[in-house]
């Protein structure tokens, strides 16, 4: 229960935790995009070498990453084996229905890498990150959406309490699976169907006790006179700092990097 | 040969990671058919931890419990068995309830076992007889009863496994001091009718002096203490320097004989000291 590892921060001390919350939701952004507008190897390369940049700046373990990337790994096989016999031209090698040519190469080699880059890039984002940090760093950033009318306070704080409430469940959730399974509850056997059925032990039980806990944050929010966002100071005010200045000098000399590589050499394809 | 001996007792939460934590270090004991055994100890010392190993809910880094004699792990695919015969009641067992009604609920364990529909209803009713639910109670909604009923009910859910060794973590918590005091008692009752072994983890002193034969104490991972009430309870200094205290009674005795009053050392329980003061008193003519 406890191996979900995507969208879980890793509290260690490095330059990418300290970083400004803002600067890296929007480097992350303009990096995943950046990831998709790579049309030949250099810019393929440029990319590939912040991603590895990132990681290893982060200073989470390489086998955080891996769990990570092993969520996916199914997707990437499958999409680059798709782009791998779908390609155009010449081919270079035929058997039965399968014909591989070099743009179906070049097309397997540029989906895999782009799927494993943007997962890295979010992981490196939610590793570092705290998830309150994130949200705050959200509701900033969303804030100019305040002018139509949006409540981009409420909507920041449903996001926090929910993710407050991540961990806080799936406690809860190995808590009464444990209660269940020592009443001789099976989880692990079975067709899928009775494996679906040996799940309502648990989801009633965590359905009450969320909404018990649902009704206690809102008397205890409301006990403190919470009201909402209108005339909220905060605790913690965001600042850039010069090693902001520096990361976003770095990111926009790889997105520069990467826009005059398409510009100057050959498309692939 | 014992019922349930532990052997080399470790379990580390998150091995290898940077949380790592080692909740129970190296345990030996043994524990007798028919015991009641308490295990005190403060928050973190690994009383919760301890007890889901016994049952086979958390396998151990390292070390063996064997039941009667035979490793509960020898079997992986079998350690639902174990968890028949070693019955645990976790913390507020009454967040676990989800059937429509109580008595389905308290046959929830015994259907697992694949009992019949007879035998299963057998259970339910001796069950609740042991935690005194009411027969129109058990025909309600579990989410209709009250803190204390729901309480009865999820215990009664392991009592109708009919287990070989009944564990409660800190069954009696949250409870008003009557329903303590009523609970507490119907579990001592049911240890003497089955004659059944029974564990009770608990943070209040006065429930385990009164109805435990022997009692663990953990301290930090480490089992520091396996004796008889009354010999771990005269070990005042050593129990308060872990953070845990002897019962009030126990205390105002220590205090009486420490002023000077001829009293016997070791008295657990309200009742056992009244009777010390009136015989004493009762020496010295003043009653």
């Amino acid at each position: 229960m406890r191996d979900v590892t995507l969208g879980q921060y890793f509290p260690c001390d490095s330059v990418l935790h300290r970083l400004d919350p803002r600067l890296k939701i929007v480097s992350l952004i303009a990096f995943i995009a950046l990831t998709f507008c790579t049309f030949n190897y250099a810019s393929l390369g440029i990319v590939c070498a912040m991603v590895i940049a990132a990681v290893l700046l982060s200073r989470v373990p390489f086998k955080m990453y891996l769990k990570s990337l092993k969520v996916i790994i199914i997707i990437v096989v499958i999409t680059s084996l798709l782009n791998l016999f779908y390609g155009q031209g010449e081919p270079i090698f035929e058997w039965w229905i399968f014909k591989v040519t070099w743009a179906g190469i070049h097309n397997a080699v540029f989906v895999c890498v782009r799927i494993v880059c943007l997962i890295l890039f979010s992981s490196v984002l939610t590793f570092t990150t705290s998830p309150n940090d994130l949200t705050d760093a959200l509701e900033r950033l969303m804030k100019p959406l305040t002018i139509f009318h949006i409540k981009v306070h409420e909507i920041a704080m449903m996001m926090t309490i929910a993710l407050r409430f991540v961990p806080t469940l799936l406690e809860e959730t190995d808590k009464i699976m444990a209660a269940q399974k020592a009443r001789g509850a099976d989880m692990e056997s079975g067709s899928l169907i009775s494996r679906v059925k040996a799940l309502i032990p648990v989801l009633v039980p965590l359905f009450v006790s969320s909404f018990r806990r649902a009704y206690e944050l809102a008397v205890a929010m409301e006990c403190r006179c919470y009201q909402g966002g209108k005339g909220r100071t905060r605790m913690k005010q965001l600042k850039l700092m010069k090693r902001d200045y520096i990361s976003m000098a770095v990111s926009l000399l790889a997105i520069a990097g990467v826009v005059l590589c398409n510009i100057f050499l050959l498309s692939v394809r | 040969m014992s019922l349930l001996s532990a052997r080399g007792l470790t379990y580390i939460y998150s091995q290898g990671m940077p949380t790592q934590h080692v909740a129970v270090d190296h345990l030996d004991f043994d524990i007798e058919q028919g015991e009641f055994v308490g295990i005190i100890g403060h928050t973190g010392s690994g009383k919760s931890t301890l007890v889901q190993m016994l049952n086979g809910l958390l396998k151990p880094t390292a070390g063996t419990i064997e039941l009667d004699g035979v490793n509960i792990w020898s079997k992986p695919k079998e350690i639902r068995a174990i968890r028949f015969r070693v019955g645990l009641v976790f913390q507020y067992p009454e967040y676990q309830l989800f059937e429509e009604t109580v008595a389905k609920d308290i046959a929830f364990g015994p259907t697992n076992m694949g009992l019949d529909a007879q035998q299963i209803e057998n259970r339910v009713y001796d069950a609740a007889k042991f935690v005194d639910l009411k027969q129109e109670l058990l025909e309600k909604s579990p989410f209709d009863l009250s803190g204390g009923e729901k309480r009865r009910a999820a215990i009664a859910g392991v009592i109708a496994m009919d287990p070989d060794i009944l564990i409660l973590d800190e069954p009696c918590a949250g409870l008003d001091p009557v329903g303590r005091d009523i609970l507490l008692s119907q579990i001592y009752n049911y240890h003497k009718e089955r004659g059944n072994t029974v564990i009770l983890v608990s943070h209040s002193m006065e429930d385990v002096a009164t109805v435990c034969d022997r009692v663990m104490v953990m301290n930090h991972a480490k089992l520091e203490m396996f004796d008889s009430a009354q010999n771990v309870f005269s070990r005042r200094d050593e129990l308060s320097a872990m953070g845990l205290r002897v019962p009030q009674i126990t205390s105002i005795v220590d205090s009486l004989i420490e002023a000077g009053f001829p009293l016997s050392k070791g008295v657990l329980t309200v009742d056992r000291a009244v009777m010390e003061i009136t015989e004493f008193l009762k020496k010295e003519g003043r009653l």
